[in-house]
């Protein structure tokens, strides 16, 4: 019986055995490791290039070089780069980027804040080395290294020169225009309906006895739009001061509804009537999107203003304003330079603004030669900017590319 | 003086920004202006919460028409400041984060707020519905023309789309409606924009120039000097 026991114990041995030890080998990484064959170094970066980083203020060096021979090819095993940096040859390195496999060059772009660790200080040598890595973190390949290189600022931008030679050719337009307008010349500038149905809807507003409602949209004050906007608030505040109707400017940011109340109350001076000014015409409701909007809608149906104005920045709010409006029988007139919602506001409104023509308003309803002067010089800047697309459609087609290169523009 | 001030800053900061963008050693300077700005508006928000309780509160006290409102809105700007300043139930306590799960002020942002906001963005859809039907009625030559070419992108982003004009051969693909609907949206409509997004750019230029040299003054409620 024992020595029966004994057989059926060592057979029960010999068949567990090699169960055991693959199960063994499966799952233990050293023995995994120890079974697999290390995988080859891929080849090293080469021909590594350090130069200052063009058309900046400093604190940054730019790397190219020459991918991996086993970098898409070869073995083909390369998964990305490392670039080190240190200040001298020797080191320590420390890693500074990583970056996908295929590139064949990167900005070290360092603080220029003294205080912060990651500070990169002009002129002082740095020295730069590039370790080609692969899915095995053991597996990895380092260049030689690099350098010395380093960083300093530039005094002028070389890329944006095609932007100055713009700016300056508008600004002297600008300046002969508004010269011309001081001196008295008659300018024409082209009607805007929009602008000329403002006087119009204060006019309903008043025989209706009825408030205007104004929103300067959700732009901070330091939006150009939202500032075009204050421009075309004064004008209304002021004929609205005139007409003696009701004004309501429900505000989304603190600052707009600050710069908005001191511009109203100056409107109701400048109409000589500072008594008629209230505290509560502009004020602030929200800086939650879609709070205001609940908030300006309530505003709209139940006081049933004569006419909305919307002027300035605006996002997805701007069709539920302007169709609540719509649906309270509103006049509207609206204008933005956001391009997504010029759409909703041609459709829900009476009159729109498209894009430019908000920064037109403000002149066009004030007509004073100082600012047509200026319109005027943006009017024939247009003309030029057809111009030339036209010149360059046409040299384009006949494979002339020089015309294009001279408008490019770097960061 | 009173007016000359901001003319003056506005024109220093506006001159000191334009120069950031040619000269890099400016990009500092106008990077410290914006920063000064951040910090102005830190203290505009106190201006805009003591605008709303001081407007409501008058309307409460005044017992002014809608007054109900405002008892809703300062009820709930009060609210959300307790819990927001005095952690109220937050699970970590008063040194917690004021987000965490569990927070009164979290419960309400999660439970209350993001639901009436969301319910207003919702309403968007209907707003497009309505608004798209009065834009469509082919009154008119231009109205006729939106409205074929609006249909035609509605169908070319759907299923339907794809089947209707599936037979049409290879070599006139351009045809087919969601490659048509492609066409509208990258060729014509495209150069819309372009040509309204040039005229803003220039509408910038010229606005921002106008506020440079001072000559636009409307701003500050300038008519009489």
């Amino acid at each position: 019986m024992k020595r029966q026991f004994l057989l059926l114990l060592l057979l029960c041995f010999a068949v567990a055995a090699p169960l055991a030890t693959a199960q063994t080998a499966e799952d233990s990484p050293l023995s995994g490791e120890a079974a697999v064959a290390v995988s080859p170094a891929p080849g090293p970066v080469s021909n590594i290039q350090l130069k200052d980083t063009d058309n900046d203020h400093g604190h940054s060096v730019t790397l190219s070089w020459e991918i991996s021979p086993d970098d898409g090819a070869g073995l083909n095993n390369v998964i990305g780069y490392e670039i080190h940096r240190a200040l001298s040859p020797e080191g320590p390195f420390v890693k500074r980027a990583g970056v996908p496999a295929g590139s064949h060059s990167h900005v070290d772009v360092g603080s220029k804040e003294e205080s912060s660790p990651d500070y990169m200080k002009d002129y002082i040598d740095y020295y730069y080395k590039i370790r080609t890595i692969t899915a095995d973190s053991a597996v990895n390949a380092e260049s030689t290294v690099a350098g010395p290189i380093q960083s300093y600022g530039q005094w002028f931008n070389t890329g944006r020169v095609p932007v100055l030679i713009f700016v300056a050719c508008f600004l002297a337009l600008t300046l002969y225009f508004i010269n011309r307008a001081k001196g008295g010349a008659d300018l024409y500038v082209r009607p805007l309906a929009g602008i000329g149905a403002v006087d119009e809807a204060i006019g309903r507003a008043t025989e209706m006895g009825k408030p205007i409602l104004y929103v300067l949209g959700l732009g901070t004050a330091a939006d150009i739009a939202t500032i075009a906007s204050y421009t075309i608030l004064g004008r209304v505040a002021k004929k609205v001061a005139e007409y003696q109707t009701g004004l309501i400017v429900p505000c989304y940011d603190p600052i707009v509804m600050t710069v908005a109340q001191e511009t109203v109350k100056a409107s109701y001076a400048d109409a000589g009537r500072p008594d008629s000014y209230k505290e509560d015409m502009v004020y602030f409701v929200t800086q939650s999107q879609f709070a205001y909007v609940a908030a300006v809608n309530g505003t709209m149906l139940r006081d049933l203003p004569a006419t909305n104005i919307y002027m300035g920045k605006f996002y997805a709010e701007s069709l539920i304003l302007a169709e609540t409006g719509a649906l309270a029988g509103s006049i509207q007139i609206a204008g933005t330079d956001e391009i997504a919602q010029i759409p909703f506001f041609v459709v829900a409104c009476d009159y729109t603004l498209i894009g430019e023509e908000l920064y037109a308003a403000s002149a066009y309803l004030g007509r004073e030669p100082l600012l047509l002067g200026s319109l005027k010089a943006q009017d024939y800047a247009k003309a030029g900017v057809i111009l030339i697309a036209l010149v360059g459609f046409i040299l384009l087609n006949f494979g002339v590319d020089g015309f294009k290169e001279f408008f490019f523009v770097s960061n | 003086m009173k007016r000359k001030i901001p003319v003056i800053i506005t024109s220093l900061v506006g001159t000191v920004l334009i120069l950031s963008v040619f000269f890099p050693p400016a990009e500092r300077m106008g990077e410290d202006f914006s920063i000064f700005f951040d910090i102005i508006a830190v203290f505009a928000f106190f201006l805009g919460g003591g605008n709303l309780v001081r407007i409501h509160g008058n309307k409460i006290y005044k017992k002014a028409r809608d007054w109900g409102f405002s008892a809703v809105t300062l009820a709930g700007f009060f609210l959300m400041l307790a819990a927001g300043l005095f952690k109220i139930a937050n699970p970590g306590g008063i040194a917690a984060d004021v987000t965490a799960q569990g927070s009164l002020f979290q419960m309400l942002y999660d439970w209350i707020f993001n639901p009436l906001g969301a319910s207003m963005y919702a309403l968007l859809a209907f707003y497009v519905a309505s608004a798209s039907y009065r834009a469509f009625r082919a009154k008119n030559k231009e109205a006729t023309i939106l409205l074929i070419a609006a249909f035609i992108i509605l169908l070319g982003r759907t299923p339907l789309g794809v089947y209707a004009t599936a037979w049409i051969p290879e070599q006139f693909s351009l045809m087919q409606i969601p490659n048509l609907a492609i066409w509208i949206m990258t060729a014509p409509n495209l150069a819309g924009q372009r040509a309204i997004m040039i005229g803003i750019a220039l509408g910038v230029i010229s606005m921002s120039l106008r506020l440079i040299l001072g000559v636009e003054r409307t701003y500050l409620g300038t008519d009489n000097e």
